[in-house]
């Protein structure tokens, strides 16, 4: 299993990296996410995906998965929110301003350095 | 804090009232209230003649910083004092100058007098401490203060180069011997110099002994101006000629030669020392005394000529370090060599100092410092051309003037040394009093070109830029006294020999005067009929025949390209590191963040996957794994394939919507993992996130909204491969390496009996680690907060930057 998700993680990252490469905003922005989705997925499953039952305490049971990287993926998912939605705000502010989303255009120029 | 360390001090401490005094006092002359300075530390340094001469030394220390090991000791030895009898007493001499020389009306005194003490309180820490670090401080500050003084007159283009460059040479030095600071105190421990003269057999043993030597020579040679390190002297010859004649002539110049003295008992065993130094030195000797041949300006001539008589002091500091291995009779003839050192030194200042007043006399008077512009002036200036006279012929070495002994003594070590039976001084040794030979032709002709062109021939009054007359009375005076010393220490040169000249040479054989050896100076005008005296003779002889037929031969210096002179070689320097750190900044530094970011990722693949070779690290073995249910197969398919598909998608909304699939994909997968709070946060985190997405989409320009097609970048893919796999490696790495248990196990136990909760990652999050939730609730305000205002506040910025827009179209 831990290795299947590996693998995911690895197409995921290759995915985020090439579209973070890429001219436009919007595409760079799509590969923030599908980075965070693999850091998410990597957190997890270097935990250990042990078979048991959610991590909620019941009477009778004595396997739990291991709620510590759940804690910390649930933190880092709510902090890669907050940072994407001020990007795309950001995004959406520059597309206003500059009238393109095409970053390469986004260079200053000798005068404005 | 004792007296000794306030008369270092003195001058840094009179310097802040300089400016407070020239504006306060406009009448008077500020270089009067300065005067009393350098003439009161004059007569507290002479009183220690007394204590120096008995063989004894003053130490005192401040505590400064005693953990590192650095306290300002100040050092009071014979070698200190007669350097810092030099300072103050040329130092008088050239305040004095300097009131007559400068305008009190037209020239910003205050910086000058500023500057002017601050070299001679660092020259005075140089000298008299005993602590590297502390002298390396006031070194550095010498450095600093010099350029200070070249630049005064800052408008002027040549000034700022001339000080320019000298800074940029002398810190080099100044840096490379903080370098070889460091191994000595590696070393010995201590950063004292007397500690490290007393273990200095354990240097000498030491790998680095070689690299601290060099490094310390490094900067003793940048500083003391000898070859290739000479160019900036010069140049710095822009300077008013009050500072010329102080720092460029008397006494930073000399800061390297007093280095060498004083580091010699440390390295002078060693033949490398004696090698380098001596090499250097005579090649320098003769290098500065061919090319002052060729100058016009009065100032070059006393520049080169400065850099010549350098060398000379240097190459006799060199061979000193032969009187250590030649201690068969008591009669040691190599100490002769430091012996003339030591006395050359203080002729040199007395000399040069006189020729640098004289020349800033003729410049003042007549308006120009050109030979070829100049011409009969002795009839006009009478006082001032017996300066020159005096001052020229001690420098050619005639009798009877000093000069004249220091060379006979200087020809004496250069001779003795076939003589030597070491170090293969008595075969290639040959080329040293050679060379010291033709140096002392060419030393002959420019001493004579000074005051023959300047003060002889045909008067060319109308030329000059003002009419020439005799100097004021004030102006002369230093000069004079220089003068006078010339001529006295010429007739009877013992005066300095017992007071002087015996306890500096003592400092620098410490071994040979604790074995119980006597240093014995008697330094005779008339010497007997020796090889030396005849090659004086030869040197006068041939001077005068090469003199007079100067138009012949001054053509051999026409055919040195000016490509190739040391000058044209630092300009180049220059000029190209500038042009390629710009070209290897316009490679790298595009302007495109792709670029930078393809830098990031391939060094973030680089590094972890060299060091995931380094430490053998790819030796997977997973052990006990989950078995994948069918149905994870399937969920793990649709992610790869979504993940694939959004590279190739031309419009964006699909892309929109892929990552939505692959968000509620992974929140899927968060639920067979078991991780419920994660599922629902994720389902609802990725909702709102492709909402936001699609609000972007929708409400983007009409221009940007049309479909693009995704050109296929091979370097892109390339990139992403390879930190896919990198990650990949490092996921299979970690799973393959886990070593110590999970500390949930104690969560695990503890989530009801301590927090009172069921929920563990609700009871983690608030409870266990509640510190996290309290931060990430602050980036969620901080970035509602920052959202806002990037919608709030921008009609105003927005209309303003539009008409910015237009008027620049």
């Amino acid at each position: 299993m831990e290795i299947f998700v590996s693998i995911i993680i690895g197409v995921l990252t290759m995915s985020a990296v090439y579209m973070i490469l890429s001219k436009s905003l919007l595409r760079i922005i799509i590969g923030t996410g599908l980075l965070s989705h693999a850091a998410h997925l990597l957190v997890l499953t270097m935990g250990g995906l042990k078979t048991g039952a959610a991590p909620v305490l019941v009477d009778g049971v004595t396997e739990y998965t291991d709620p510590l990287p759940q804690a910390l993926v649930l933190t880092a998912i709510v902090i890669s929110f907050g940072v994407t939605a001020f990007f795309l705000v950001l995004a959406y502010r520059a597309y206003q301003e500059l009238t393109t989303d095409n970053i390469e255009e986004m260079k200053g120029t000798e005068s404005n350095d | 804090m004792s007296v000794l360390h306030l008369a270092i001090l003195l001058p840094l401490l009179a310097a802040p009232f300089i400016p407070f005094l020239f504006r306060a006092l406009k009448r008077i002359h500020t270089g009067w209230f300065v005067l009393v300075v350098p003439v009161l530390l004059f007569v507290y340094f002479f009183r220690f003649i007394g204590i120096t001469s008995a063989g004894d030394v003053v130490s005192e220390t401040v505590e400064w910083m005693p953990s590192l090991g650095i306290n300002f000791t100040a050092y009071v030895d014979g070698l200190g004092l007669l350097f810092a009898l030099l300072i103050t007493g040329i130092g008088a001499l050239v305040v004095l100058y300097s009131i007559y020389y400068l305008n009190k009306d037209k020239e910003s005194l205050g910086h000058f007098y500023v500057y002017l003490l601050l070299f001679m309180g660092a020259m005075l820490g140089v000298v008299l401490s005993d602590n590297m670090v502390v002298m390396y401080m006031f070194w550095e500050l010498t450095s600093i203060s010099s350029f200070l003084l070249i630049g005064y007159w800052y408008e002027k283009e040549r000034s700022r180069y001339g000080a320019r460059k000298s800074m940029l040479i002398t810190v080099f030095g100044g840096l490379s011997m903080l370098g070889g600071i460091v191994i000595l105190e590696s070393i010995v421990g201590s950063f004292s110099i007397r500690d490290m003269v007393a273990n200095q057999a354990l240097i000498a043993e030491s790998p680095f002994f070689v690299a601290a030597m060099i490094l310390i020579l490094l900067g003793a040679f940048t500083k003391s101006a000898q070859f290739p390190f000479h160019i900036w002297l010069p140049d710095a010859m822009e300077a008013p000629t009050p500072v010329s004649a102080y720092l460029h002539s008397a006494t930073m110049v000399k800061a390297g030669l007093y280095l060498v003295a004083r580091m010699s008992p440390v390295f002078q065993e060693s033949s490398l020392w004696l090698w380098i130094i001596v090499s250097v030195g005579t090649f320098t000797l003769f290098w500065g005394a061919f090319n002052a041949v060729k100058q016009t300006d009065l100032k070059g001539i006393l520049a080169f000529s400065t850099v010549s008589q350098l060398g000379l002091i240097m190459s006799l500091l060199g061979l000193g370090a032969a009187a250590l291995h030649y201690d068969g009779i008591d009669d040691n003839i190599f100490m002769v060599a430091t012996i003339a050192a030591i006395f050359h030194l203080i002729n040199h200042a007395t000399f040069k100092g006189s020729l640098f007043m004289m020349v800033g006399i003729v410049d003042h008077e007549t308006g120009t410092r050109d030979i070829r512009k100049l011409g009969g002036l002795m009839t006009v200036m009478p006082i001032t051309f017996t300066i020159a006279v005096i001052g020229s012929l001690s420098m050619a070495g005639l009798p009877p003037f000093n000069g004249f002994l220091s060379k006979e003594m200087f020809l004496k070590a250069t001779t003795k040394v076939f003589s030597m039976d070491f170090f293969a001084l008595d075969t290639i040794g040959i080329l040293i009093p050679v060379v010291a030979f033709i140096a002392s032709v060419f030393t002959f002709i420019y001493s004579l070109i000074i005051f023959t062109r300047t003060f002889m021939g045909k008067a060319k009054f109308d030329e000059l830029p003002k009419q020439p007359h005799e100097a004021p009375i004030g102006m002369l005076i230093p000069p004079a006294i220089l003068a006078i010393l010339v001529v006295v220490l010429g007739f009877v040169p013992n005066v300095l020999s017992n007071s002087l000249i015996k306890p500096a040479v003592e400092s620098i054989y410490p071994t040979l005067v604790a074995s119980g050896q006597e240093v014995k100076v008697d330094i005779y005008f008339w010497h007997g009929p020796t090889p030396e005296l005849f090659m004086t003779l030869g040197i006068i002889a041939l001077g005068t025949l090469m003199f007079f037929m100067i138009n012949k031969w001054m053509g051999i210096y026409n055919h040195i390209p000016n490509r190739l002179t040391l000058n044209g070689m630092y300009d180049g320097s220059l000029v190209w590191s500038n042009k390629a750190a710009y070209r290897f900044k316009d490679n790298y530094m595009t302007g495109f963040i792709r670029s930078y970011l393809i830098y990031i990722f391939l060094f973030l693949s680089g590094m972890l996957l060299f060091s995931m070779y380094w430490f053998d690290l790819f030796n997977f073995s997973f052990g006990e794994m989950e078995a994948v249910a069918p149905y994870e197969y399937v969920l793990g398919a649709v992610i790869i394939l979504a993940a694939l598909a959004i590279l190739f998608m031309g419009s964006r909304l699909p892309s929109i919507i892929l990552l939505g699939v692959i968000g509620y994909s992974v929140a899927l997968f968060f639920v067979f993992f078991g991780a419920p709070d994660l599922a629902l946060t994720q389902l609802v985190i990725e909702t709102v996130s492709v909402a936001l997405f699609l609000l972007v989409f929708y409400h983007m320009p009409e221009i940007s909204r049309k479909e693009v097609r995704v050109k296929f970048k091979v370097e892109n893919a390339i990139v992403s491969v390879i930190v896919g796999v990198t990650v990949m490696l490092l996921s299979f790495m970690a799973l393959s390496n886990r070593s110590v248990s999970s500390i949930s196990e104690y969560y695990k136990e503890n989530v009801y009996d301590l927090a009172a909760g069921k929920n563990m990652v609700n009871v983690v999050l608030v409870d266990f680690r509640g510190f996290d939730t309290l931060f990430e609730i602050v980036v969620l305000a901080v970035a509602a907060i920052g959202i806002y205002t990037m919608i709030k506040f921008r009609t105003t910025e927005r209309t303003k930057g539009a008409h910015e827009h237009e008027s620049e179209k």
